[in-house]
């Protein structure tokens, strides 16, 4: 049997180097226009990509989870605040599934 | 001062809905980290010190099937490895003389929930909004951890499932605004969402860790985005 403190030590240093290090390293503007735009970009990509489908596997019933799409797309849309827009979603999938599951 | 007393408890205000979703998600963490022979506590100083719901569910698993520690840290680096990029991106919204100490604190909690709305912070951002947003966000995920470990099954499935879907409200709630005022953006949001799709049914990349697919499908937009649309101008929004 391993020792699992080990692991966690492990595990846990590697989540860490892998964070500090552009936070510690990238002192400066980066000037490249290529570079700047994807980093600009990065942040709408990977949430996005991380969002759908995503969303639909975690509900109870993929339909829920669509629905909370909708709902959340819509209400952010309209410029709602980020607590007002995540607890609606949690609301709609909690009355859906009171009815779908 | 009073402004970083501002900052802090508005991040606390918008970190309320992650720690929930946190709760939710690391208590189907601690499930997987008993079935791989982690006690409470054990569980949630992994929750504590990693922060990171894929990395850590590949380390649960990892140990159950009895692998070694180099298995266990190409693992982590892999499923965590987006959070290099978005540590990348955030070293540009920091004010740029932000002290060592202030970055190796930050750094602590990048995480998608974190990271985003740090993101969406409007100007510079002041870490002390982070900060916030970690203080209540990280006991939700540690006590989520050790709860899961200790009561394993009794939180209804109907309301986990409820929690579970509000971190997904709060991505839509930071992408959806920029997607308005862009049409790149909207247009990126949009590739995105299909892209991931059909990566999750495309078998080569559906059977990858999902922090696999994530920083591939990232990387591959994101460079052709800034390829054929340089974002000029919009850098302040980045800024």
């Amino acid at each position: 049997m391993k020792n699992i403190w080990l692991y966690i030590l492990v595990s846990a240093g590697v989540s860490y180097l892998i964070r500090a290090t552009p936070l510690v390293l990238i002192r400066r503007e980066i000037t490249s226009r290529t570079l700047r735009s994807f980093l600009y970009y990065v942040p709408y990509v990977t949430l996005s990509v991380m969002t759908f489908p995503a969303i639909l596997e975690a509900t109870q019933s993929p339909l829920a989870g669509a629905l909370a799409l909708c709902t959340g797309a819509v209400l952010a849309w309209r410029g709602k605040s980020l607590l007002w827009v995540a607890a609606s979603c949690c609301l709609v999938v909690f009355v859906a599934e009171l009815a779908l599951v | 001062m009073k402004e970083n007393r501002g900052c802090f408890y508005r991040g606390a205000r918008d970190g309320t809905p992650i720690a929930l979703g946190y709760f939710a998600v690391a208590f189907t963490l601690g499930i997987a980290a008993k079935n791989a022979g982690f006690s409470a506590v054990q569980a949630m100083v992994e929750s504590l010190t990693n922060n990171a719901s894929a990395g850590e569910y590949a380390v649960f698993s990892l140990v159950a099937a009895g692998a070694g520690y180099w298995e266990v840290a190409v693992m982590t680096l892999v499923a965590n490895a987006r959070y290099l990029l978005m540590s990348c991106s955030l070293s540009q919204k920091l004010a740029l003389d932000t002290p060592l100490l202030h970055r190796l604190l930050v750094a602590y909690d990048v995480t998608d929930e974190i990271f985003g709305i740090s993101i969406a912070y409007p100007g510079r951002l002041n870490p002390w909004y982070t900060y916030g947003a970690m203080a209540v966000a990280i006991p939700g995920w540690g006590l989520g951890t050790l709860l899961g470990v200790m009561v394993g099954n009794v939180l209804p499935l109907r309301l986990a499932s409820a929690m579970g879907v509000g971190l997904y409200g709060m991505f839509l709630a930071i992408i959806v605004p920029p997607a308005k005022k862009d049409r790149v953006v909207l247009g990126l949001v949009l590739l995105s969402f299909a892209a991931s799709y059909a990566a999750s049914r495309w078998s080569l990349l559906a059977g990858a860790p999902p922090g696999v697919k994530t920083i591939v499908l990232t990387v591959a937009i994101s460079l052709g985005a800034a390829v054929l649309f340089p974002a000029d101008g919009k850098g302040e929004a980045q800024a």
